[in-house]
């Protein structure tokens, strides 16, 4: 049979290619010197829209790629916002009107100049869209119907935007450096409407943007690669190319950046970390992020809703334990609902594990023998973790807890439609506003059922508050600064003190980086990626 | 299940397949060759769709997020058409596919049918090289163990195979990479190319090695195949460790047949009795399992693709099932499915090319 004389062949060809498929690669040199590669997980990126986008890697993508009336320098954060595309701003004396003066001589990357047009454009394109974070603009009360008196452009170097009501000052100018308030390249993106979509279809995966990086393209769940804009206003970028690589597991991020295949590893996991840390050539950084580990019970349970049992709960944490251990490096405890470094934090640490505090409390709620809950939790490790920690301390009480596990999507299906007992969970900050974490964690304006405010934690456990719903108000529009950071200080007094919630740790991002790489700065709590300010 | 069962079960299958000859009446039985397939694919659908829809997983929800508001979610619900009845919604979505619009991925905000061709390429790419690997070791260690059966280089090859069979793919992987590509810097690392080389050459097939060919670029092309080389061995391996074990079982039943023995009497060389005679009769039974393992590694291999970065169609479907990104999901069924039936088809064919009795 020829066909069997023909395998043979193949046989011996392949035992011939052999050594070729394992002759040396050409010897992989560190990357060239003006480009940028990161390893990171990006595929929770699902649009390039600055109006629609609402994912951590969206934000580090965009912040590189547009700019706003006002945004933060990546020098220094905690500055708060600074001027960008606005030049200065004017507040009229009712504390509603704010007229943004334009810096001249600004350009798109398509070459258009950038003007108060393009800013009426953008942010009337985040409210008439109607995209998940477009409630970060409507809450000052602009609406489809009034955004042609409330968002004006007066003429090219002047815009004017008007509040329903006053709001605090800060307030409104933090979340003027949120995302959806991205400028967009408005003759760009309306030439590539399609069915008056404000042409979201196209800049899902487009850029028309003014900022120090242009997109030269995304493939989802492989890379994105930017270029430097040459013509950015704060300078010309050091790093002539960005490639950000999807790289979903840690193991691998390591092995790249052992090599210098890659400048920065973002994702690696505290064992990964621990393994190079010391190495030669690389170096890492901590840095505080935004996000709050917590866990919360529901208000309309009946035992979970007594004052001394929520308190008994909170000496149940092993705060210490669980951060010196399997939480080591990725996260920090902490015990308020705002991030530290955000206006108005709260440094605290009232509560510590106690198991006899927590007995003696339970004993005054009429519990001294125990009861049982359920706790749910979505199936990822560092959450189970917690989950169960907490169970084996609320054992140690008489408390039996079961753990009920599922994907996120499902556990947080039963958190928003109030049927728990105990969540274990996180919370990330919107926008760069103390009012971000208060909206959620500290007003909840109608407990019913009927109200359906899925959107506020505060609400989701049924924790009706109106006296502290006043107070969160009313730091909202406190013009001045001190006295506003102030207001929050003490709402999260009171909070900490009374509320369902028990907040145990803040995120920590640790960054693996070739050690020739700096600058790199993560955004820290308050904001996203920059890759501006990196040198090598 | 024991391999005889296995044989029994192919056995079937290659009979049931002679008797559809479609090679002989071309006209008739091309028709009902397509009529089944169609019918296999609106049954497939159907059963993802439902599946899909049935899922405790808000579709709406992993589209606009934990922090929407009410009326955002309502939108989003409407534009969805999940206020339509389940049957209607299956019809608009097979009227779509029949006009080949797969709809758009809520992932990856392009057309699906763009994201496949874009992952799929890589996905056969990889599974080719590696079924080949498996083809080309595997059958050949199969046939040296079945005739030294009991002595040392069947217990090698055997052993050799349960190594493969029993060792985590993702561990294997990893330490591919440790060994070859930081240790020895023999291989290239994750992805499909060095970041320098990406995108520099047009777009062909999406198949980077020939892409590359026809681009003329040797450069690209020795730096794709440094990448490709180890995930695709480990593939290799895989399919080596099951081929050469079904080669193993079926040339041990073939040599003991009587017309072996004949053949032997009637002096023909050893050579010509086991790589002609014997290993021409299990080609049929082997053309199934070669088939198959092709099949199983063209559905991309979810970890490899994980531990290599390979961006193909295995993370694909997989991230978008996680999300209930049902659009993603079906259009990778569909490439899924087809890749199924297709390589049913050919291996109809090729039984005809081997086995004179179906000419």
């Amino acid at each position: 049979m020829r066909l069997t004389r023909r395998l043979a062949g193949l046989a011996l060809a392949a035992a011939a290619a052999m050594p070729f498929a394992l002759a040396p690669a050409p010897a992989s040199a560190e990357t060239p010197p003006n480009m940028l590669v990161i390893a990171a997980t990006i595929d929770d990126i699902v649009s390039l829209d600055p109006q629609e986008s609402f994912e951590f890697s969206g934000s580090d993508i965009l912040n590189n790629m547009y700019g706003s009336l006002v945004s933060f320098d990546p020098a220094d954060l905690s500055k708060g916002y600074v001027p960008d595309i606005a030049e200065s701003w004017e507040i009229s004396g009712d504390g509603k009107v704010y007229t943004f003066k334009i810096r001249d001589g600004l350009k798109f990357h398509s070459g258009n100049p950038v003007t108060a047009k393009d800013v009426e454009f953008s942010l009337r394109r985040a409210v008439a869209m109607k995209k998940t974070p477009s409630f970060i603009l409507t809450q000052f009360g602009f609406t489809e119907d009034n955004m042609g008196e409330t968002l004006v452009a007066v003429d090219d170097s002047t815009f004017q935007l008007t509040t329903d009501k006053k709001y605090a000052t800060s307030f409104v100018l933090n979340c003027l450096t949120a995302t959806i308030a991205y400028i967009v390249d408005s003759e760009t993106v309306k030439a590539n409407e399609q069915d008056g979509d404000w042409g979201n279809t196209w800049l899902k995966t487009n850029s028309a943007g003014s900022g120090a990086y242009k997109l030269v393209n995304w493939k989802p769940n492989e890379a994105y690669t930017l270029e430097a804009n040459a013509d950015y206003w704060r300078g010309a970028p050091a790093m002539q190319r960005v490639i950000v690589r999807h790289i979903p597991e840690s193991a691998t991020q390591r092995l790249l950046l052992e090599r210098g295949d890659v400048d920065i590893a973002r994702n690696l996991n505290p064992e990964d970390i621990a393994a190079v840390e010391g190495a030669e050539g690389i170096a890492v950084d901590s840095d505080l992020r935004g996000r709050i580990m917590y866990f919360s019970m529901n208000q309309k349970h009946p035992i979970l809703s007594k004052p001394k049992v929520r308190e008994a709960l909170k000496y149940l944490a092993d705060y210490e334990g669980m951060a010196n251990s399997f939480l080591r490096g990725q996260y920090t405890v902490h015990q308020a609902f705002l991030p530290l470094t955000y206006m108005g934090e709260l440094k605290d640490q009232p509560y510590s594990l106690n198991v006899e505090k927590a007995k003696a409390l339970l004993a005054e709620a009429g519990h001294a023998d125990g009861f049982e809950v359920e706790i749910i939790v979505r199936t990822a490790q560092e959450r189970v973790e917690i989950a169960q920690t907490l169970q084996q301390n609320f054992a140690k009480a008489g408390i039996t807890a079961t753990i009920s596990q599922a994907t996120g999507k499902q556990t947080l299906a039963k958190y928003r439609s109030r049927e728990f007992d105990i969540y274990v969970g996180a919370w990330g900050p919107d926008y760069p506003d103390p009012h971000t974490n208060a909206d959620t964690f500290s007003h909840n304006p109608d407990n019913s059922d009927e109200a359906g405010l899925t959107g506020k934690l505060a609400w989701r456990n049924g924790w009706d508050i109106p006296e502290m719903t006043a107070m969160t108000e009313a730091a909202l529009v406190e013009g001045d600064r001190e006295v506003r950071a102030q207001m929050y200080v003490d709402i999260q007094k009171e909070w900490q003190r009374t509320a369902p919630f028990v907040p145990m740790f803040q995120k920590i991002e640790q960054i693996a980086r070739r050690d020739s790489v700096s600058g790199f700065v993560t955004g820290s709590a308050i904001t996203a990626a920059f890759y501006w300010s990196v040198t090598k | 299940m024991s391999d005889t069962d296995k044989i029994g079960g192919q056995g079937g299958a290659g009979a049931a397949a002679r008797v559809s000859p479609w090679l002989v009446t071309r006209g008739g039985g091309l028709l009902s060759a397509l009529a089944s397939v169609l019918i296999t694919m609106v049954g497939l659908l159907f059963i993802t769709f439902i599946i899909g829809r049935v899922m405790p997983i808000d579709p709406v929800l992993a589209v606009v997020g934990d922090r929407a508001s009410q009326e955002v979610y309502d939108a989003a619900y409407k534009e969805m058409g999940l206020d339509k009845p389940l049957l209607v919604q299956f019809g608009i979505f097979l009227q779509d596919v029949v006009q080949g619009d797969f709809g758009r991925s809520n992932l990856t905000a392009r057309p699906v049918s763009e994201d496949i061709a874009r992952v799929f390429p890589a996905t056969l790419e990889l599974a080719t090289l590696g079924v080949l690997i498996g083809v080309v070791l595997g059958v050949p260690f199969g046939v040296i163990a079945a005739v030294h059966q009991g002595r040392w280089p069947d217990h090698l090859v055997r052993l050799f195979g349960l190594f493969g069979y029993s060792m985590p793919i993702f561990w294997l992987g990893l330490i591919g990479l440790v060994i070859f590509y930081r240790q020895l810097d023999w291989v290239g690392g994750p992805g499909r190319l060095d970041i320098f080389y990406v995108d520099m050459i047009p777009s062909v097939t999406g198949m980077i090695l020939i892409d590359s060919l026809i681009a003329g670029d040797m450069t690209i092309f020795r730096n794709a195949v440094h990448h490709i080389v180890l995930p695709a061995s480990i593939l290799g391996y895989y399919s080596l460790a099951y081929i050469s074990r079904m080669t193993r079982s079926f040339m041990i039943e073939e040599l003991g047949k009587e017309y072996i023995t004949t053949a032997r009497v009637k002096g023909l060389s050893e050579g010509a009795v086991i790589w002609r005679h014997a290993l021409g009769n299990v080609l049929i039974p082997l053309i199934t399992v070669i088939a198959l393992s092709y099949a199983n590694l063209l559905e991309g291999s979810v970890l490899t693709e994980t531990i290599f970065a390979w961006p193909g169609l295995g993370q694909y479907i997989t991230t978008a099932l996680l999300s209930a990104d049902m659009n993603a999901v079906l259009g990778g069924t569909v490439v899924v499915g087809l890749c199924f039936i297709l390589l049913n088809k050919l291996s109809d064919v090729l039984y005809r090319v081997v086995d004179p009795r179906a000419r």
